[in-house]
């Protein structure tokens, strides 16, 4: 009797840690996507730093979602469909964002261009001093 | 002189950026769903919960949808626009009570009067996410197909009710 009553406990204990594990797995993949996803209305936080309401319940819509089998890129895809790419913490890259992800590269270029040219009149400037002493 | 027209010209195309960045409303973010399905919900009504609403019902007419909370100040503000715009009866106008208890929102609706034909009560705002309201007060136009027209986020002025909301209504309707 004892040791049939034992074997239950295991077995309980045993779907209990299962339970535990699986938990564990899905708070990491809604992590994960509450990351990559904006809060809306404290657009400098991400949904899974932000306490706002409207945080809390995504968060909770996403971990519905996700807890029935949906791939975090498939709830990302219904949050941008809703909220549109401002939903996106990471904006993607297309024909309205390249000024975005490319511009400081081509301003830097711009930069390294002119300080190169100022560099190069200083040289010849100097030269030609140093040919007139 | 001649060296000073690339700095002075630099700072003027900054100081037009820096004009045009004040302008813009952060806050106002533009809608993926225009010209798209609504959502279709079904939901109980704020008053009775055995009243059931369904948005599949208001197919083949031009209506318009108002997200509102009683524990959202805004609200309050657009409120007397709205009981215009329901006085003037152009189209069906639907509550949808986001986000709210529904004690305080019969509360509000019996205090400040009710503008809504139908108010449905989206307590945990589910219904609200699949219309992507992330902030209240938001306004949505759906026509006849059942398309979202319109979205206005943020309290309805009676100018934009005079200049926006009845010339679509009225255009759609006649289309």
């Amino acid at each position: 009797m004892a040791k049939r009553w034992r074997a239950l406990l295991f077995c309980a204990a045993l779907g209990v840690a299962q339970a535990g594990e699986t938990d564990v797995v899905l708070d990491q993949r809604l992590n994960h996507v509450a990351e990559q996803l904006r809060c809306l209305v404290c657009q400098n936080q991400s949904i899974a730093d932000s306490h706002a309401q409207l945080a809390l319940d995504l968060k909770r819509e996403a971990r519905q979602q996700l807890a029935e089998g949906r791939s975090e890129q498939e709830v990302i895809d219904f949050m941008v469909q809703r909220y549109g790419d401002f939903v996106l913490y990471r904006p993607p890259f297309k024909s309205v964002t390249w000024a975005l992800w490319l511009g400081p590269f081509l301003l830097l270029a711009i930069g390294l261009a002119a300080l190169l040219y100022n560099v190069r009149r200083w040289d010849q400037q100097a030269e030609a001093l140093e040919e007139q002493a | 002189m001649k060296r000073y027209i690339l700095p002075l010209g630099g700072f003027a195309v900054l100081l037009v950026f820096l004009g045009v960045g004040l302008r813009l409303k952060p806050q106002e973010i533009p809608s993926p769903l225009i010209g798209k399905p609504a959502p279709e919900f079904t939901l109980t009504q704020v008053e009775d919960v055995r009243n059931v609403f369904h948005s599949r019902d208001m197919r083949g007419k031009v209506w318009i949808l108002n997200v509102w909370a009683s524990w959202c100040g805004p609200c309050r503000a657009e409120h007397p626009a709205l009981l215009e715009l329901s006085r003037l009866a152009v189209a069906p106008v639907v509550g949808l009570n986001y986000n709210d208890l529904r004690g305080d929102s019969q509360r509000w609706l019996k205090e400040f009067g009710n503008p809504y034909q139908v108010a449905a009560f989206d307590g945990d705002g589910t219904t609200g996410i699949e219309f992507g309201v992330y902030g209240v007060p938001e306004t949505f136009v759906i026509d006849k197909q059942g398309l979202i027209r319109l979205k206005l986020t943020g309290p309805v002025t009676s100018e934009q009710v005079r200049d926006k909301l009845v010339p679509l209504v009225r255009e759609l309707n006649h289309g």
